[in-house]
């Protein structure tokens, strides 16, 4: 993937919030009925990273994060797992250990999260421990302060260094975009985050408000877009936080598969960070299948 | 399981037609009652989606817009001039509150008739025909205060001929400023659109307007003349196509009847090397579009500088891929059925005229249905400002593109037509867009937005597109004598 050039002038195409705004409400207008729906909640369920970050997480909630992440929903049959679950870099060694012999990836938080204000030293010692842990894939978070402080060679550079520490790792760049202020700085970042090689660009650690938002996400999916018109080379995405409804959920379907196409609704491309997105469609799921809502107490919480 | 790469398309999602109540035909509407004419000559109305039979609509004779312009003479002379401003607001308001309660049934049969997506008559044309009677209920007892020290004074009877685009919407700007500043009206609605004015009607006469305030008589272009030509109507107000505005502008020389007229446009979408592209795209489609095109401010031009001129038309055709032509009813349709045969006829001669002026031809590979009338969203890249698919406007989703080098060379090119109603500015300099608005010859200017409508804003044209403003307190000296 390093056939990216370092771009040492960092322009990125002026964004109008209103219009952004606007074309984002639209794809909320699109009714998605019947088989779409279902075919649609399934693939929901497929691009979740079942997600637990806490200051209190113990291996008792990993381990049982793990396992509802491959038995969702035993009593309906042909499910679909999640795609991953994320966690931080210390439990990563437990979450492959529990996942063995299933697709799940592992995804780990690193690189000082959620802040990110430590040295480079530090950030990279961070991910080499949850990549040597096993890691498939880490979820790396920008320096807001240097992006805001107009450093963006410094932010550019950051994110390389975390590339090469990845090693075969996926690497996901978090810009937390609501700590950046405006839809231009969020495309800025993202065109910074994918000229320095991020396989996925992600809105949000979940920390902080507000955190993915249609919008927002829309202009990071037109980044990836005329990124890959240039270079034919595709960058995934990850809205996190915020989404907990299915019927939202298959909105952001509907905006990815009308800005990038259907090569990207696969979760190699496109993932919910998620702690509660998988039993509302669950939930919408039975409701499908039985013409029924059953009671939020027959889907487990973990 | 979820299949990779999967071709996730949308089910139908068909909006539920058995609501809507529709006559098997229907009379003209005179004087507070439905009146079947005597001389029981009528036309069909269909559905330019299916061909299939809709209602059958009056052809109303040179009697029946006698009666209509007595009926609202009558009206004029007696009650409705004389319970003052407060009292036709609360009719209007009474209205638009029973057009918002209906606004389903309303947007389902605008679909139906005309052709139109239901999520635009849904979101569009039924929202926003309520929010100009809202509008304009709000200024029927403030009209002293829109005119200070100067006494206005209702015209009297008003002839309003309205086209088959927007037809609710188009009845509701030419009645609501009519009625709040005291008028009474006989409203033509156009030969292939005419079922939402007469429902309109049945709510008119539902919410207890005093007989004769409003009127309507359908039929062709006869019925037209014979409005614009009745010796006892006050005031004209047309919205169609330029060749017939300057038909009712010569039939009316010499008379004391006043007129406007909301004509054809040309409209120039210009977008600048330093606009936000994507919303750009986004603004281009809706200018040109929506509606299938059918719009007169349509931004029918589009002048991009040349230097993200490849750049935006990829975009474009990315963006015009994923919209979904087809059945007007479904949802999830955004382009619907172009209005009549007619029509389509005039857009693919255009089409042709295009093609043989050696313009760039793209058009989507959507598939279309197998009845109805239907076009896809059409581009022509490589156009000169001296082809006619530039010149000449063509009321269909079909979109001239030409580039352009200076501020100086777009203005001049821009403002080179014989109409001026609309025109578009994408940019992300402030200086640049009040520098562009100054200059631009046209009644609205968008500036980073297309077809934006709202009922505060005064709408209409300059040189070929007519004159006089709808819309706005503009909107209201229309009808007044001040």
């Amino acid at each position: 993937m390093n056939q990216r050039q370092s771009a040492h002038v960092f322009s990125s195409p002026a964004i109008d919030q209103v219009g952004v705004v606007e074309r984002a409400k639209r794809f909320t207008a699109r009714s998605i009925k019947n088989e779409a729906k279902m075919k649609g909640l399934e693939m929901v369920l497929s691009m979740i990273d079942l997600t637990t970050l806490e200051g209190m997480d113990t291996e008792g909630k990993v381990k049982q994060l793990c396992y509802k992440a491959q038995h969702l929903h035993d009593s309906i049959e042909g499910l679909p797992n999640v795609a991953a679950v994320c966690v931080y870099p210390n439990f990563v060694g437990l979450a492959k250990r529990v996942l063995a012999g299933s697709d799940i990836k592992v995804a780990s938080v690193a690189t000082a999260f959620p802040s990110g204000n430590s040295s480079l030293e530090i950030k990279l010692a961070d991910v080499a421990m949850a990549v040597s842990e096993g890691a498939d894939e880490i979820d790396m978070v920008i320096s807001r302060g240097r992006f805001h402080h107009g450093d963006y060679n410094f932010v550019f550079d950051e994110i390389a260094a975390v590339k090469a520490a990845c090693g075969s790792a996926r690497l996901k760049t978090i810009l937390e975009t609501g700590e950046l202020g405006s839809l231009d700085k969020v495309r800025l970042a993202s065109d910074i985050a994918i000229a320095a090689g991020a396989d996925f660009i992600k809105t949000s650690t979940g920390k902080i408000q507000p955190a993915a938002t249609m919008p927002v996400t829309l202009v990071m999916l037109e980044a990836i877009r005329d990124h890959f018109q240039k270079t034919g080379l595709m960058v995934g995405m990850k809205p996190a936080g915020g989404i907990s409804k299915a019927k939202l959920a298959l909105h952001y379907l509907i905006m990815v598969k009308e800005t990038l196409g259907n090569d990207w609704l696969d979760p190699k491309w496109f993932r919910f960070g998620a702690s509660s997105l998988a039993n509302d469609v669950l939930m919408q799921i039975a409701k499908q299948q039985t013409g029924a809502y059953q009671a939020a107490n027959y889907f487990a919480v973990d | 399981m979820t299949n990779k790469n999967s071709n996730w398309d949308l089910s139908p999602a068909p909006e539920s037609t058995g609501h809507i109540s529709l006559n098997d035909h229907y009379g003209v509407f005179i004087d507070g009652e439905f009146r079947t004419p005597a001389h029981g000559n009528r036309f069909q109305s269909i559905n330019p989606s299916t061909g299939e039979l809709l209602a059958e609509i009056t052809e109303s004779s040179a009697e029946d817009v006698d009666q209509a312009v007595a009926a609202a003479r009558k009206a004029f002379s007696g009650e409705w001039s004389k319970i003052g401003g407060r009292e036709r607001g609360k009719y209007l308001y009474r209205l638009a509150r029973m057009l918002q309660e209906k606004s389903r049934e309303f947007a389902v049969i605008e679909s139906l008739d005309g052709g139109k997506p239901i999520r635009e008559s849904r979101d569009v044309d039924v929202p926003l025909a309520a929010a100009h009677l809202f509008y304009y209920a709000g200024w029927a007892d403030k009209i002293s205060y829109a005119f200070p020290n100067r006494n206005p004074k209702p015209v009297g009877v008003a002839g309003q001929i309205i086209p088959w685009n927007f037809p609710l919407l188009m009845a509701a700007w030419k009645i609501a400023p009519a009625l709040a500043t005291g008028n009474t009206v006989v409203l033509k609605p156009a030969e292939t659109t005419s079922l939402t004015a007469l429902k309109l009607a049945e709510l008119i006469q539902e919410a207890g307007f005093p007989p004769g305030v409003v009127n309507i008589v359908t039929g062709h272009g006869d019925v037209g003349a014979a409005i614009v030509n009745h010796d006892d109507v006050d005031k004209v107000a047309f919205t169609g196509s330029t060749e017939v505005g300057k038909l009712i502008q010569k039939s009316i020389a010499g008379t004391n009847k006043r007129c406007t007229l909301e004509l054809g446009g040309k409209a120039a979408n210009i977008v600048f090397d330093d606009a936000a592209i994507d919303q750009a795209v986004e603004g281009i489609v809706n200018g040109i579009y929506f509606n299938q095109g059918h719009v007169c401010c349509a931004g029918s031009r589009l002048f991009v500088q040349e230097s993200i001129h490849d750049e935006l038309i990829a975009k474009l055709k990315h963006r015009m891929g994923t919209l979904i032509v087809g059945d007007p009813m479904d949802k999830n349709t955004d382009v619907g059925a172009i209005n009549s045969r007619e029509q389509l006829a005039t857009i693919e001669h255009y089409i042709e005229v295009g093609k043989q002026e050696g313009a760039e031809f793209y058009q989507t590979d959507c598939e279309l249905p197998q009845q109805g009338f239907w076009c896809r969203p059409t581009l022509f890249t490589d156009v000169a400002q001296s082809n006619r698919i530039a010149q000449e406007e063509i009321f269909g989703p079909v979109l001239a593109v030409q580039t352009f080098r200076t501020v100086a060379e777009v203005i001049k090119k821009a403002n080179n037509t014989p109409y001026g109603l609309s025109a578009g500015v994408w940019t992300d300099k402030g200086s640049k867009i009040f520098n562009m608005t100054s200059q631009m010859k046209a009644g609205v200017v968008w500036a980073n937005t297309y077809n934006l409508f709202d009922p505060a804003s005064p709408f209409g044209g300059y040189k070929e597109s007519g004159f006089g403003r709808e819309g706005g307190l503009h909107g209201l000296s229309a009808y007044l004598e001040i």
